[in-house]
């Protein structure tokens, strides 16, 4: 198989007027994987993938998409890239049959070969019962599930997905997610984009996005264990009390609520962070029980993201529950 | 052998069509739409667009009341351009009926009739016309002028009279001027629509997004969305004309071939248009407010309503890039005047030359990208 990498990027930019959608990004993307984008709505995820399959062209920056540059060689990549659209994208008022045959004969697959990919794909996404019905009136995890088979059914070396699974419930995610890595395990390279932290943990590498800019990369568990900051929980009786004195240390860059219990990311800098919160928590008359703990996958994610933000902030101190 | 590349080409062309018939035999309303529209407009343009004014309501006056007063107005009447409603006693009583609205012309002949119409100085007969109807005006001033002016009535009434008749010949009905020219109308209404959403409303639904990521090329996609609109065009045409037959008693008889060659043009490119449009347009009500921008000049500047000679310069130049225009022009050759379509170039290659430069140019516009 081929060791040349997927995907590479160098200095993807995309600004749409004023906006800079898309910020110099990097990307390497290894062959036989799942990468995941993470990040906020509106951190360049499309955009980014829509410069990948040539919707989009880069403002700067050059891509290279299976030995293509993905701009000017768009039209060749067709038959190898299969996309995913964020919405809904196959026609409503035609069956789930007819919807597979289209795509089927715009990719010219021979009428030969038609009918058994057709029904295997209807076996294995589970829409076997189902060929003669609308695809509007199906529901989020079967119209999913249609979309992935119709993404696949020209067996493409790489599979784009924007946002796949943001209307479906956890057991049609779950699915779904197995259904990747069968097709990973055939070969297929997946490029995902996400906001979901329990998807970002299965990918086999992670780019984390924001404000168009990429902010992290690695292998989820890499970046906990890079993670540029300490964590310390706190449980209390007094969660306001806590957190507002908290909210006084300039080291605390961010602080979340999770029940009974607080998150708060401290500076990686800070000396005995656990003491110095048990020394304020005194002082404040709170009574709470405080200790560093190991950082999760959002923990990451709100590091890269807001600490990046915040790095010249001072002690202004911003709540990942509250951003848009 | 053709090639594999043409052959897979081909295939898309194909399944794009079958996918765009599916939706449309789908979609009750507009598959509705495709014989509903042809059926209401030629019943309201074949009976209402008339311009044999007939059975106007008049009134007379007549103080002279002679058997030479008597035969003038019998005249009048036979034409059938008036029906003589009313005998009144004053010329007042006569502009009242008519600016009541209960008239709209009147008839007045002074008690000297007879004199004057000797005399030959003088206008021997007074026709009283409701203005605010041009097209009545313009006929009745038709059917006075040459009658009643103050030599002819000297002259050779008789023949003047025959003269006139033959201008409002009852066998040469408007229905036979229109219903053919109609097929273009009402094909310039359906066919732009149908095609001016075609693209925007898949883009509006996001199948737009996934299709412009496929092999498709884009040319195969115009021609596929058109395929199925022609033939949706010839059904239409076979309506009206089996519709102006039938109902209008128009004889289409004659080199039916020609007529459906030139609708098979003009529906191409009237479908091309439409798709230019829906490259233009951003969201399905834009497409179709374009779409209807361009409806009422063709209609008015196409010479399917006003005589093309009459009109100005800038109109006549505008009329060209429509091809309404084009069409009116063939089918009146072909339907009424029995002319083969070989015989009129210039239609055909302008209507050609249109289909081409509006493919062009939506092929141009239409870039698979999303920016």
């Amino acid at each position: 198989m081929n060791d040349d990498p997927a995907i590479q990027a160098r200095g993807l930019t995309r600004q749409f007027g004023a906006l800079t959608a898309v910020d110099h990004v990097d990307l390497t993307i290894p062959r036989a994987q799942i990468y995941g984008f993470l990040g906020p709505n509106g951190s360049g995820k499309s955009t980014t993938i829509r410069m990948l399959c040539g919707l989009l062209v880069p403002t700067a920056g050059a891509v290279e998409v299976l030995g293509h540059d993905a701009t000017r060689e768009s039209e060749k990549l067709r038959q190898k890239i299969g996309y995913m659209t964020q919405r809904f994208s196959l026609w409503e008022d035609l069956t789930v049959l007819e919807n597979l045959r289209f795509i089927a004969d715009i990719f010219s697959i021979p009428a030969a070969e038609r009918g058994r990919r057709i029904e295997t794909a209807l076996a294995e996404y589970h829409l076997a019962d189902r060929t003669q019905q609308r695809a509007g009136t199906l529901s989020g995890g079967q119209k999913q599930r249609l979309a992935l088979a119709t993404a696949t059914l020209h067996e493409p070396e790489l599979l784009l997905l924007d946002e796949p699974t943001s209307a479906v419930d956890p057991q049609s995610r779950r699915d779904f997610w197995e259904s990747l890595f069968r097709l990973v395990g055939q070969g297929t390279t997946i490029l995902v984009s996400t906001h979901y932290m329990d998807e970002a943990e299965r990918c086999h590498r992670l780019a984390i996005l924001d404000n168009g800019r990429l902010v992290a990369e690695g292998t989820p568990k890499r970046l906990v264990e890079d993670i540029d900051a300490v964590v310390i929980e706190v449980e209390s009786d007094d969660i306001p009390g806590a957190r507002a004195a908290l909210s006084q240390v300039v080291e605390v860059k961010s602080i979340a609520q999770l029940g009974t219990r607080l998150h708060a990311l401290l500076n990686r800098a800070t000396q005995d962070p656990d003491k110095l919160v048990r020394r304020v928590f005194e002082q404040a008359g709170v009574s709470a029980k405080v200790e560093l703990t190991r950082a999760s996958l959002e923990d990451v994610f709100v590091a890269a993201t807001l600490l990046g933000r915040n790095s010249n902030g001072g002690s202004q101190t911003r709540e990942s529950g509250k951003r848009q | 052998m053709i090639s594999p590349a043409i052959a897979q080409s081909i295939g898309r062309i194909r399944a794009i069509a079958a996918k765009e018939f599916r939706q449309l035999a789908r979609d009750r309303l507009t598959f509705g739409m495709v014989v509903g529209i042809p059926l209401i407009q030629i019943l309201i343009f074949g009976y209402s667009i008339n311009f044999d004014v007939r059975n106007i309501d008049a009134g007379v006056v007549d103080l002279a009341n002679t058997s030479g007063s008597r035969a003038l107005i019998a005249d009048l009447q036979a034409t059938q351009v008036i029906r003589l409603k009313e005998h009144l006693q004053s010329p007042g009583q006569l502009e009242a009926r008519i600016a009541s609205g209960d008239l709209s012309v009147g008839i007045y002949v002074p008690p000297d009739y007879e004199r004057r119409k000797l005399d030959g100085d003088r206008t021997a007969v007074q026709i009283l016309v409701d203005g605010s109807e041009p097209t009545i005006e313009s006929v009745v001033r038709g059917i006075a002028s040459p009658r009643l002016s103050s030599r002819a009535g000297m002259a050779a009434p008789d023949n003047r009279l025959i003269e006139v008749r033959t201008l409002y010949n009852p066998e040469k009905r408007t229905a036979v001027q229109i219903v053919p020219t109609l097929i273009g109308v009402i094909l310039n209404m359906t066919m732009v629509l149908f095609t001016a959403i075609a693209i925007v409303r898949e883009r509006e639904r996001g199948n737009l997004e996934l299709l412009i990521t496929t092999p498709v090329k884009s040319a195969e996609l115009m021609a596929g969305k058109i395929v199925p609109y022609i033939l949706v065009g010839l059904i239409q045409t076979t309506l009206i004309i089996a519709v102006g037959r039938w109902l209008f008693d128009v004889p289409f008889s004659s080199n039916l071939l020609d007529l459906y060659l030139a609708a098979c043009l003009f529906i191409a490119a009237t479908l091309m248009l439409g798709l230019l449009i829906s490259t233009m347009a951003v969201t399905q009500f834009q497409a179709v407010q374009l779409g209807f921008f361009t409806m009422l000049p063709s209609i008015l500047l196409s010479g399917f309503m006003f005589p093309f000679d009459g009109m100005p310069v800038a109109a006549q130049a505008i009329a060209q890039v429509l091809p309404l225009t084009h069409f009116v022009e063939l089918v009146r050759g072909i339907a009424l005047r029995g002319a083969p379509i070989g015989s009129m170039p210039a239609p055909l290659l302008k209507l050609a030359a249109f289909l081409v430069i509006a493919l062009v140019l939506a092929a141009l516009r239409f870039r698979k990208r999303l920016d």
